[in-house]
């Protein structure tokens, strides 16, 4: 049996940051993450990040990573266990956690869960063929294991993740012959539509994927226009020959866990799914839980980051660590927060989190 | 429309370019930023104060046109990379465009390369005047292009021969 204070499932930005802040109180933690580096989504992510200076904005994601991975590796009460995959929450904060094939016990006072999100299918026929990818999972590809996907690329939603990866496809020397997305309009940042868009990539919106076809492998797609109700219109079908079909239709909170662990969950569209209920703390109904990040609602990293450092520091004050100190960044880090949110992209967030956010049961 | 296409409008446009004084007195900075997104490195970046702090995170920069001496820096800051210097003064008949650029490889001093618009199409030829690419910019390039005067106002990427995402 592992003994420690806080125990942080996943080591993305927020469950770094966590580490980090809970780390500084003085606090025992044992950060568990799956993959073989910490970083998360950021170790694929080579685009400069938005937010502000606190959130290193104007910095590539994978450096952002290397940073957070460092202040963690500074503090000796913080412990790493990488490559190894949390199984499930049991009663009075046991945790089994799988590492190279052994299951260890892990018994922990606190619980951050910072596991992230997952990337959505689309339903179309023959989305089965090889040759049909997550946009996630064709960055890690390119930007991980350095390997191209494909020749010709057609991608499927036209958030910021599809608008990214389309972009570094293109550095990556693939052709990105269209985005196309269902809804009227570009979901993700005009700044980064206008950039791929210059690059020559076309965006159509209101166009969806009729079907994919191929024999064994993806050979093209049939697009086609949608009209204000979002019904296909016959007729505007258009073939694309393509070796491979991205989609990047949005991601859903990972939130089997907090399931498994009996949290109150409710599905909330504007998080991306089943999130946990909280408080402003990020403490769910199960008063040694708490959530940060996309697992969260899927947000972004910046959020993630800070939401990480509230988690953190929540976390040890309610183990009667960090004392005013902690009380004092973690005020710092909610005002911060609500600066992220306050534009029209964080109004979603904002509606999501009034129907999850409440008081909920402190007395552990 | 900029939402549905990835391309300004000419009346987005209009809102954000300098006046026709100002760019006859020589480089500035063209901010074509046109949505509020949680977001600053600009302004943090510019050294003279040109570019005037945020209140609140989301909004949209403001350029002191008169303060701004087209250096460039924030080119290379902006996650969006939104930024270009326009020099309309460059020479008789040519202006000098800086642009970000993120592609490998980087075209040659002195080399001649086709001027693309914001949608990506081939307009004319610019020649690469310099390229810079300091540890400071952190893998974003600024590529110093001349291009006819009269597309000054349209040239924001270029396409270097013999690049994969070329051979459309
Ligand atoms: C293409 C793309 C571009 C993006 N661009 C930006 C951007 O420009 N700016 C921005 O702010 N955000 C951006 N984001 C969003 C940002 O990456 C995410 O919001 C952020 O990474 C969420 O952080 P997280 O820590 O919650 O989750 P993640 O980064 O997903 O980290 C979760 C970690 O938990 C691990 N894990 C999962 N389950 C388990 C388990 N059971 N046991 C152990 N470990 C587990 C995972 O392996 C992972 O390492 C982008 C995302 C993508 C995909
Ligand atoms: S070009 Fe230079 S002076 Fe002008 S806004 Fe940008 S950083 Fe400031
Ligand atoms: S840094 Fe670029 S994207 Fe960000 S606000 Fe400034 S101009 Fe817009």
């Amino acid at each position: 049996m592992i003994e420690t204070q806080i125990a942080i499932i996943g080591g993305g930005p927020a469950g770094l940051q966590a580490a980090t802040a809970a780390g500084q109180t003085g606090a025992q933690v044992l950060l568990i993450d799956n993959f073989d580096r910490l970083g998360g989504q950021l170790v694929k992510q080579t685009h400069m990040f938005f937010g502000s200076q606190q959130q290193f904005a104007g910095t590539r994601g994978i450096d952002i990573a290397t940073k957070l991975a460092k202040q963690v590796a500074a503090l000796e009460n913080v412990q790493v266990m990488l490559e190894a995959t949390a199984l499930g929450i049991y009663e009075d904060g046991v945790l089994l956690v799988e590492q190279h094939d052994r299951v260890h016990k892990v018994k922990a006072e606190r619980i951050i869960v910072a596991v992230g999100a997952s990337e959505r299918m689309l339903a179309f026929p023959n989305n089965d063929l090889p040759g049909v990818y997550g946009a996630g999972a064709a960055q890690t590809l390119m930007n991980v294991h350095g390997v191209k996907p494909g020749h010709r690329v057609l991608m499927v939603g036209a958030g910021n993740i599809g608008l990214i990866v389309s972009y570094q496809m293109l550095q990556a020397g693939v052709e990105v012959v269209g985005i196309v997305e269902a809804a009227p309009t570009i979901g993700g940042y005009l700044v980064h539509a206008a950039k791929v868009r210059r690059a020559g990539v076309p965006i159509y919106t209101s166009h969806t994927v009729k079907e994919a076809y191929g024999e064994g492998v993806v050979e093209g797609a049939i697009i086609w226009q949608l009209d204000e109700n979002w019904s296909p219109i016959p007729g505007t079908e258009r073939d694309v020959a393509v070796d491979v079909i991205c989609l990047a239709v949005g991601l859903s909170p990972l939130s089997d866990l907090l399931w498994q662990a009996g949290c109150e969950m409710a599905y909330v569209p504007e998080l991306g799914g089943s999130v946990a209920v909280r408080d402003e703390l990020l403490r769910t109904s199960n008063p040694e839980i708490y959530v940060a990040g996309d697992v969260a609602g899927v947000e972004e990293a910046s959020s993630a980051m800070v939401e990480g450092r509230i988690a953190g520091l929540g976390a040890a004050l309610s183990l009667g660590l960090g004392g005013e100190t902690a009380f004092k960044h973690l005020q710092e880090a909610r005002e911060q927060l609500t600066a992220l949110r306050s534009g029209p992209v964080g109004e979603k967030i904002l509606a999501g989190l009034r129907r999850v956010e409440r008081e909920v049961a402190t007395d552990a | 429309m900029l939402k549905k296409t990835g391309i300004p409008t000419q009346a987005d446009l209009q809102e954000v370019y300098p006046r026709p004084e100002r760019l006859a007195q020589g480089p500035v900075a063209v901010i074509e930023c046109f949505q509020r997104i949680p977001c600053n490195p600009c302004a943090t970046a510019c050294q003279r104060g040109a570019i005037q702090p945020f209140e609140d995170i989301n909004d949209r920069p403001q350029l002191d046109v008169d303060r701004c001496n087209g250096c460039a820096l924030c080119v290379a800051s902006c996650p969006g990379l939104a930024i270009f210097v326009v020099d309309e003064t460059y020479s008789e008949d040519q202006a000098l465009i800086k642009l970000p650029y993120e592609f490998l490889p980087l075209p040659q001093e002195g080399k001649i390369v086709a001027a693309l618009n914001r949608a990506g199409e081939k307009v004319g030829e610019g020649i690469v005047v310099r390229v810079q690419n300091p540890p400071a910019f952190d893998r974003t390039a600024v590529i110093h292009l001349a291009v006819p005067r009269e597309l000054a106002s349209d040239v924001r990427n270029i396409l270097v021969e013999g690049e994969p995402h070329a051979e459309r």
